[in-house]
């Protein structure tokens, strides 16, 4: 069962740029492309843990602040020679509206909690 | 009325006389003449136009004869009941009748088309009079009055469709027209950056002034509308103020009848309301969740409706639409989605001396997408494939040069430099233009850059513009002369860093849109690489017009705060040439203490770095540590970081000058300039040399005599010491000299090229010629720079604590605690 709850405006999020949603698995970076397109990713990259949400925006595509590794902001698999992935997370816009589908921050949530 | 009528005639209201009601009566009276007795509401007083030849009328392409669709004689043949000028204001669901000034009128099925209403912006002085909405022929006959007036000024707020549509028509009236639009580029929905870019250089081209990121505060006026007001500022006087923002659905009498509406009313696929007696159709439906606006869409829902009222079986069923922009003279197409995204691949293709661009969406070898101006005949023939799902593979090569386009030569890479005209100068260090270079190189033969150095002296002095230099020979020369490779900015140009700086002043490019045009950029958005090398070069070439992009800069410039390998950051405050004081001091430790940040190191710089502040953290420190007097000491900037002093003759036995002083006004003159990479000086009181000033980009050395001026040091991944520029007597002259090479540099280098790089690449002696002996060439450096310094001296730590950019620093939302809680 998908849980939509609004997370923001698409005018909160500058064109080419990111904000962030505070989540108890984590950061989730929440970007707007040049075309209005937005996206969820985990807010951490799986080279050094950069926040990906602080990198430029390109395309679909982030380049991590620290150390330059480029992510698909649809797949969240890296670019080019370098390997990894961040974990994606659905979005639905209505309108201006953003909303989060806060069941798959729970499942992610509870999943971690029986990993531990 | 109707002839054979009879009891089984069923009687049909139609509440609203536009395109989508009349589209639909004629579907009706073709399918079935005599199913239904037919009375029509209309608000306005006339019968049914083309709404969409609008922007011709009010141009004076057209006259209102020629749009109209449906007149008195064609209602008459057909048996409609018209009663124009009249509004229903009550659906009786009961009773089945509608209401209006005229009495109730009884029906057995109910159509509503009330279409849609203009969007009015609401700010004080909306209701003034000359405020008007660009919607129907009265609002046309009215701005058509105010453009007889000699010298009228006009507003248009909504650089979409219609605004610009109007615009254009106003300004064609002769009025002198201001777009004010509140995105970053125009037509913001249809088109992307670079075609918003192209749009906005032709409408200025015809008069049109366009402002965009305007945020209208206030429409000024006493008894009529006399000017706008934004929120920058900007005061535009206006004749007229035509609100163009968008449009919503017309829906009071559904709401007020109980349908079920959301933006609009809702429908079936079958066109049917909430209530199956009544039906809506056009701009006022909604239709899974969509509202639609052009006219295609409301055609077919104008079939469907037709066909649901005889009982036949007909879905709506949503369909991609494209966009044409109604102004003579501008070609412009936008269809379905031209978002970036991972499994889709775009093919762009640029003309900078046509003026064309053009873009595909290709997703899993089909076009998704199509964006086109200057050149769209084959917006049709892409349109007509991304509808059906065509499969390009085999055509991709040439798909973007269309329909007729078969085989064909590869693009040329020296387009961008056979456009420039004649005049444009391509030697800057020389002022040699285009003309010169092609006209001694057919003239004397020349066939080597040797040659042509020799002869124009272009290339000749810093060798920035050699790529440019070589492109005009080949232009000239043609396959005879090869030039040598340039290493690209990034995989978005073939063109090198020094080609796109010269190009930039040639072509007095001003926004990152029109340098990737013009420069036929091979990507839409740019890459990490060339977009803050392109913002640099902007901010730098054009300090007063540029408006610098922050989604362009790393993010320790957009933060003003260096990112640490944890996600936090640190904050150096500027310590003028490393002197401090006990209230400073105090102030950095009340500050530490308050936001338990976990480490201070004092810095090789001389001066103290807070380390592990949390980003949230950070408006809150710069305020504190405004107050005790504070501001950025920009160690996270491409620009001028530290000035480092001893402590000379104030103190020091030795001391031969006030390195201290010589060093603070240094800093004090030069700080928040940018530059391609970060910039560290020194100033020591004498040749000991304490503040260790000959390993810095830029040192200054006291002796008795005067100050050595010495430059293109480094310490770093490099060690080199530095090279002299030359002595001279006062301190006034040591400021300008150090001003106008520092200038010279911003204007010269590649981006994050240190000065030390830049000095061995164009050469020791030719900065020492430009800047010591060529008194006027130093002199206009040091002037360029104190114009630039007008804009970047703006403290940005003051700025961000008064609220600028607060989105940086706030997350947006939380989501999933309180759930993850139970």
């Amino acid at each position: 069962m998908s849980d939509w709850v609004e997370i923001g405006r698409l005018s909160d999020i500058p064109r080419r740029g990111a904000r962030c949603v505070d989540t108890p698995i984590g950061r989730i970076a929440v970007f707007r492309t040049a075309a209005d397109e937005v996206y969820a990713i985990e807010d951490r990259c799986p080279h050094k843990g950069g926040p990906l949400s602080q990198g430029i925006v390109h395309g679909a595509q982030v380049t991590c602040p620290l150390h330059n590794w480029v992510f698909s902001l649809e797949t969240g698999l890296a670019q080019g020679a370098d390997e990894g992935a961040v974990r994606t997370f659905p979005l639905k816009r209505d309108g201006e509206r953003i909303l989060m589908d806060a069941s798959a921050i729970l499942a992610a949530a509870s999943a971690r909690i029986a990993a531990e | 009325m109707n002839n054979g009528l009879t009891d089984m005639t069923q009687k049909l209201v139609v509440v609203g006389a536009g395109m989508a009601s009349g589209r639909a009566l004629e579907h009706l009276f073709e399918a079935a003449p005599e199913a239904f007795d037919v009375t029509l509401f209309g608000a306005e007083p006339r019968g049914n136009y083309n709404r969409i030849m609008l922007s011709p009328v009010l141009a004076g392409e057209k006259t209102y004869g020629d749009i109209v669709t449906h007149d008195a004689a064609w209602y008459a043949a057909n048996g409609v009941t018209c009663r124009f000028g009249e509004t229903v204001t009550k659906i009786d669901r009961k009773r089945k009748v509608v209401v209006s000034k005229g009495g109730e009128t009884p029906y057995d099925k109910l159509l509503i088309a009330t279409g849609s209403a203009p969007f009015i912006i609401p700010v004080a002085g909306k209701d003034l009079p000359g405020v008007m909405a660009f919607r129907d022929l009265d609002d046309v006959n009215a701005m058509v009055e105010a453009a007889r007036k000699p010298g009228a000024r006009a507003v248009v707020i909504g650089g979409g469709l219609l605004g610009l549509e109007a615009a254009a028509a106003l300004r064609l009236r002769g009025m002198e027209v201001t777009v004010l639009h509140l995105m970053g580029h125009l037509m913001e929905r249809q088109l992307d950056p670079a075609a918003g870019y192209l749009l906005k250089k032709e409408l200025e081209g015809r008069g049109i002034k366009v402002h965009v990121k305007a945020q209208t505060k206030a429409i000024l006026g006493e008894e009529k509308v006399e000017a706008v007001l934004l929120e920058d500022g900007t005061v535009y006087p206006a004749d007229i103020v035509v609100m163009a923002v968008g449009i919503r659905p017309e829906t009071r009498i559904a709401v007020d009848a109980g349908l079920h509406v959301e933006r609009g009313i809702v429908v079936s696929d079958q066109m049917v309301t909430s209530d199956p007696d009544i039906l809506a159709v056009g701009e006022c439906v909604e239709h899974e969740g969509v509202c639609y606006g052009l006219v295609a869409p409301l055609y077919d829902m104008a079939r469907v409706v037709a066909k649901t009222l005889v009982k036949e079986d007909a879905a709506f069923r949503p369909v991609e639409t494209a966009t044409q922009l109604k102004v003579t003279g501008i070609n412009l197409y936008s269809a379905g989605d031209f978002a970036d995204g991972d499994d889709r691949e775009e093919i762009v293709l640029r003309d900078a001396s046509a003026g064309v661009y053009k873009r595909l969406v290709l997703k899993q070898n089909r076009i998704i997408g199509a964006v086109m101006y200057g050149e769209t005949s084959d917006g049709a023939w892409f349109f007509d494939m991304l509808r059906k799902g065509t499969d390009i593979a085999e055509m991709r090569e040439t798909l973007i040069f269309g329909q007729a386009y078969q085989g064909g030569s590869p693009l040329d890479p020296t387009a961008a430099v056979a456009a420039l005209p004649d005049d444009a100068e391509i030697c800057g260090c020389n002022g040699v233009c285009k003309g010169k270079i092609v006209s001694a190189i057919t003239s004397k033969g020349l066939t080597s850059l040797d040659d042509v150095r020799a002869h124009t002296k272009a290339s000749a002095s810093c060798g920035s513009c050699t790529g440019l230099v070589e492109q005009v020979m080949k232009l000239t020369l043609g396959d005879s002369y090869n030039p040598a490779a340039v290493q690209p900015m990034c995989t978005c140009t073939d063109l090198g860093h020094d080609d796109v700086r010269r190009l930039i002043k040639a072509k007095a490019l001003k926004t990152i849109p029109a340098v990737m045009q013009e420069l036929e950029w091979k990507t839409s958005c740019g890459c990490a690489k060339c977009r803050p090398a392109l913002n640099y070069y902007l901010v730098c070439d054009w300090p007063d017009e540029y408006a610098d992009d922050y989604q362009s800069r790393f993010i320790n410039e957009r933060v003003h705060a260096n990112i640490q390998k944890d996600g936090t950051y640190s904050v150096v405050p500027r310590m003028w040439g490393g002197v401090t004081n006990a209230a400073e001091l105090r102030a950095i430790a009340d500050v530490v203490e308050k936001f338990n940040i976990p480490a201070v190191k004092v810095t090789g710089g001389q001066r103290i770095d807070m380390l592990g502040v949390r980003k949230e953290d950070l408006p809150a420190v710069w305020a504190e540590l405004g107050k005790a007097g504070f501001v950025s000491g920009h160690a996270y900037a491409k620009g001028l970081r530290t000035v480092k002093t001893c402590v000379g003759s104030d103190w020091c036995r030795f001391g031969t000058q006030d390195s201290t002083g010589l060093g603070i006004r240094i800093e004090k003159f030069m700080w928040g300039s940018w530059t391609p990479a970060k910039v560290k000086m020194a100033v020591s009181g004498c040749p000991r040399n304490c503040a260790e000033a000959t390993c810095k980009d830029v040192g200054v050395i006291c002796v008795d005599s005067g100050f050595e001026i010495h430059f293109a040091g480094a310490a770093g991944l490099d060690i080199k010491g530095t090279e002299k520029l030359g002595l001279v007597a006062t301190e006034d002259e040591a400021l300008e000299v150090i001003v106008a090479l520092t200038q010279m540099y911003r204007e010269q280098a590649r981006y994050l090229e240190r000065i030390y790089k830049w000095a061995k690449r164009v050469g020791y002696d030719e900065v020492r010629r430009q800047i010591l002996d060529d008194k006027d060439r130093r002199k206009a450096y040091f002037d360029r720079f104190v114009f630039s310094q007008k804009f970047a001296q703006v403290d940005p730590w003051s700025e961000r604590v008064s609220g600028k950019d607060k989105h940086e620093f706030k997350p947006m939302a939380s989501v999933g605690f309180a759930e993850a809680a139970e």
